[in-house]
């Protein structure tokens, strides 16, 4: 299911050990991402998580599930940034159907950041998969 | 205070079980003491004696177990009356915290004698334990809340808050000790002031309690609301002293069992106070451990804690200052060892405390149930480490390490 894109990501993780390396990938990651402009970051992309804020703009081209889904996203804290790079990577160029069936956690789980997305963490990304999911779900009904 | 053992934090920390594991395959530094305490072993062992061997309802049965949870809970309040330097221990009510009892003045004592125009003064570094219940009071009856800044270091004036005494001015809400800055308030020339004036005062001891030696009789307060957890003691532990004129003008909030004498169809006749604002079973076992933590705490000594901790604050304010890429929020001199911080850049506070977890370190991220001084502060979170009584050197080395990869990670 995965993309290309997140294929290598994954490949490039499976080179560093520690966690550090890990979070200075998923950091630098965030960087090389485009941030999003002020007047995408509005309360109707705004994605409720709790102190760190995100934000996400989805990009649908064409109709019903085998539309193709992209998003663009940003957040004001760092390792958040590079999260949504990472799900970038995950879900953008897939079907809208294919996004459905697309098992984020597990996906984290072999980049050793799956904790990111335990129900108590707050730092919105779970949110964020549930928005995508919720995007897609629209598009394709 | 025992001059003749000298304060052995080895020693101490071998009492709380907890500081012995690791988290994230490095030894635990647990400096999230502002938000709940760590519990020693003395409180751990009072909690499981109460259900395993001495447990039943209290204030009910004549059978032996009950007149002995009885006897184990009331004790407590002694202890606490003892440890607030109050000789009178009916003018402590026993609760689940200082929301509770902060909640308890709003709706007991404030809102029966609010007329629409009424004040209250507070500071902008109160947390929100001590505005909302207030906010209730701006909703629903028009009270009016006036707020008193801090200056640049985070100390708070006293003559300005005095000075924003007015005509109106019904009760002046104030913590002892800000929970984001570290602030100690001067607390005693407000309160003589206040009192000149007429003007009831309430005091958040959430922080203050903690960290520093307390003479309430001294103090000259109204109220004054504690909290068990952050005393190293049990979750939904606490307590507010009340000083027994305004105990005489509080309604009850709750009512049920135990606060009353008698009940018939047509009339209730209260209980005396304390019990008469205490309905219900209450957190029995809870307020045993919280005993069971001021025994503890009395025992090392407040002074002694104080001075620890001090000698933390000043290694901590040593070090972070080393970094020149760190924003310490508050800086008054005399300060508690609470010290909250952000780093130059697009670090968010979330992203360091992520970092410094996985070096095993606990801080809190975010605004510290603290909005309007996040919003004075021109901050939308801070990372905050606040140290306890078993708290290190070491420890703090091992935060000033972390920040500095954090400053490498995020730069």
């Amino acid at each position: 299911m995965a993309t290309e894109a997140f294929e290598e990501i994954a490949e490039t993780f499976e080179f560093l050990d520690d966690w550090e390396d890990r979070y200075r990938h998923v950091i630098d990651l965030g960087k090389a991402m485009d941030p999003l402009g002020e007047t995408l970051r509005v309360p109707a992309t705004k994605v409720d998580g709790c102190a760190s804020q995100v934000w996400i703009v989805p990009e649908i081209d064409g109709a019903g599930g085998a539309a193709v889904f992209r998003f663009r996203g940003d957040s004001d804290a760092m390792i958040v940034r590079g999260l949504i790079a990472i799900l970038a990577a995950l879900y953008n160029g897939l079907t809208i159907a294919q996004v459905a069936r697309v098992d984020a956690e597990a996906e984290l789980r072999r980049l050793g950041l799956h904790d990111h997305l335990s129900s108590q963490r707050s730092n919105g990304l779970r949110a964020m998969v549930e928005r995508i999911r919720q995007i897609a779900g629209k598009a394709a009904a | 205070m025992r001059d003749d053992v000298p304060y052995d934090v080895a020693r101490i920390r071998a009492d709380f079980p907890i500081l012995a594991r690791e988290v994230n395959g490095k030894p635990l530094v647990y400096l999230d003491n502002g938000a709940s305490a760590q519990k020693p072993q003395a409180v751990i062992d009072a909690v499981t004696r109460a259900y395993a061997e001495e447990y039943s309802n209290v204030h009910r049965g004549l059978h032996y177990l009950s007149n002995l949870a009885t006897e184990n809970y009331e004790a407590v309040r002694g202890k606490i009356a003892h440890f607030l330097g109050v000789a009178d221990e009916r003018a402590i009510v026993m609760n689940s915290g200082t929301t509770e009892g902060i909640n308890f003045v709003a709706y007991g004592w404030a809102m029966p004698r609010f007329e629409p125009g009424d004040e209250i003064v507070l500071s902008v570094m109160e947390h929100h334990a001590n505005i909302v219940p207030w906010h209730f009071l701006r909703e629903r009856q028009g009270a009016v809340l006036r707020w008193v800044d801090v200056d640049a270091t985070g100390a708070l004036d006293p003559q300005r808050v005095i000075d924003a005494i007015g005509p109106r001015t019904k009760l002046v809400a104030l913590t002892h000790l800000s929970n984001v800055l570290g602030t100690r308030v001067d607390i005693k020339t407000i309160a003589a002031a206040a009192r000149e004036k007429g003007v009831a005062i309430l005091v958040d001891g959430s922080q203050a309690a903690v960290h520093m030696p307390l003479d309430l009789d001294d103090l000259g307060v109204d109220f004054y609301a504690i909290t068990g957890h952050k005393l190293y003691g049990p979750s939904g532990s606490g307590a507010i002293y009340i000083r027994p004129e305004r105990m005489a003008e509080m309604r009850p909030l709750m009512g049920g069992g135990d606060m009353i004498r008698e009940v018939t169809k047509d009339a209730v006749i209260y209980n005396d106070p304390p019990m008469k604002f205490e309905a219900g079973t209450p957190g029995i076992v809870q307020q045993i451990g919280l005993g069971a933590a001021l025994d503890y705490l009395m025992e090392l000594g407040m002074e002694a804690i104080e001075a620890h901790e001090n000698g933390l604050r000043d290694y901590a304010r040593e070090r972070l200052d080393g970094l020149n890429w760190l924003q310490v929020q508050g800086r008054a001199p005399d300060k508690a060892a609470i010290f909250s911080f952000t780093l130059d850049g697009a670090a968010h506070a979330h992203d360091i405390s992520t970092v410094l977890d996985k070096r095993g370190i606990a801080v809190r991220a975010g605004h510290h149930c603290a909005g309007p001084l996040m919003e004075h502060l021109g901050v939308s979170a801070t990372c905050r480490a606040s140290f306890g009584l078993y708290n290190t050197e070491a420890e703090i080395d091992a935060l000033v390490d972390a920040l500095e990869l954090c400053h490498e990670l995020f730069a």
